[in-house]
């Protein structure tokens, strides 16, 4: 069958990097990251059902080197794909559509998620301490 | 929110169909659902983090949570599917390909969200 004829995107490379579509990109990679964390957390939820050897299994998997950089990562996925998802929400308000105000907010997205998983990971790593 | 076409668009009979606004609309009300649900969910991991089964299996009997966690799993792959129904449109060109995709994702949201909740069910009924 013949591809629809649909319009293309023009080519990544004849654009100059900038804020504005970093945030863009990154929010459908976050979004597809996070598609893949959702199966992590049914597999959580199953162990849960299954028993308490199951569910030790499923926190030693998590506890793991591998498993931790996962999590790192989606904690920082679901930080991003959250922020930039509410920046999007008042955008389709209407809101912040200004050139300075869009290329601020979007280092304003960034910002946020990494803070956020700073804070959240502090808590992880020093949380029992406290 | 049917229908954001202008006149002269409608009276040329272009545009999508009278309800091409739903999976954008419903993008949205999950998005905003899912960010209350996923603080919820964040912060009960975060609490949960150091206790071991019991403490997990106690606040999913909880009634409360329960029904917060099959609301968050539910919205989660529903959200999922919208997005990913998105990024198909956009990325692959090949009709029949897209369709089976968009079946496919379809399908897998439905089991997942359902496998979610009979766990979750499991759980707090005690089984």
């Amino acid at each position: 069958m013949e591809p629809t004829p649909r319009p293309l995107s023009p080519h990544l490379g004849i654009y100059r990097w900038q804020v504005q579509m970093v945030t863009s990109i990154l929010h459908r990679a976050t979004g597809i990251a996070l598609v893949f964390g959702s199966l992590v957390v049914l597999a959580g939820l199953f162990a849960l059902a299954m028993g308490e050897t199951s569910y030790t299994v499923f926190q030693h998997f998590a506890a793991s080197p591998l498993g931790l950089i996962l999590l790192l990562g989606w904690t920082w996925a679901l930080a991003f794909h959250a922020c930039n998802g509410l920046r999007h929400l008042f955008q389709d308000a209407g809101l912040g559509y200004a050139t300075a105000v869009f290329v601020r907010n979007g280092w304003l997205v960034i910002i946020a998620s990494l803070v956020l998983t700073i804070l959240i990971w502090a808590w992880v790593i020093f949380g029992g301490a406290l | 929110m049917n229908d954001l076409r202008t006149p002269l668009a409608r009276a040329h009979g272009l545009g999508s169909a009278r309800e091409g606004m739903r999976p954008w609309w419903l993008q949205r009300l999950t998005a905003v659902a899912l960010l209350l649900l996923g603080t919820w969910f964040v912060v009960s991991v975060l609490l949960l983090l150091r206790s071991g089964y019991v403490a997990a299996h106690l606040m999913l009997a909880d009634p409360l949570n329960a029904i917060l966690m099959i609301a968050f799993t539910t919205v989660l792959f529903w959200h999922a599917q919208l997005g990913m129904q998105v990024i198909i449109e956009d990325y692959v060109p090949t009709r029949w390909l897209e369709i089976m995709l968009q079946v496919l994702v379809r399908f897998l949201a439905v089991l997942g969200a359902l496998a979610c909740a009979v766990a979750v069910l499991r759980i707090a009924l005690g089984y």
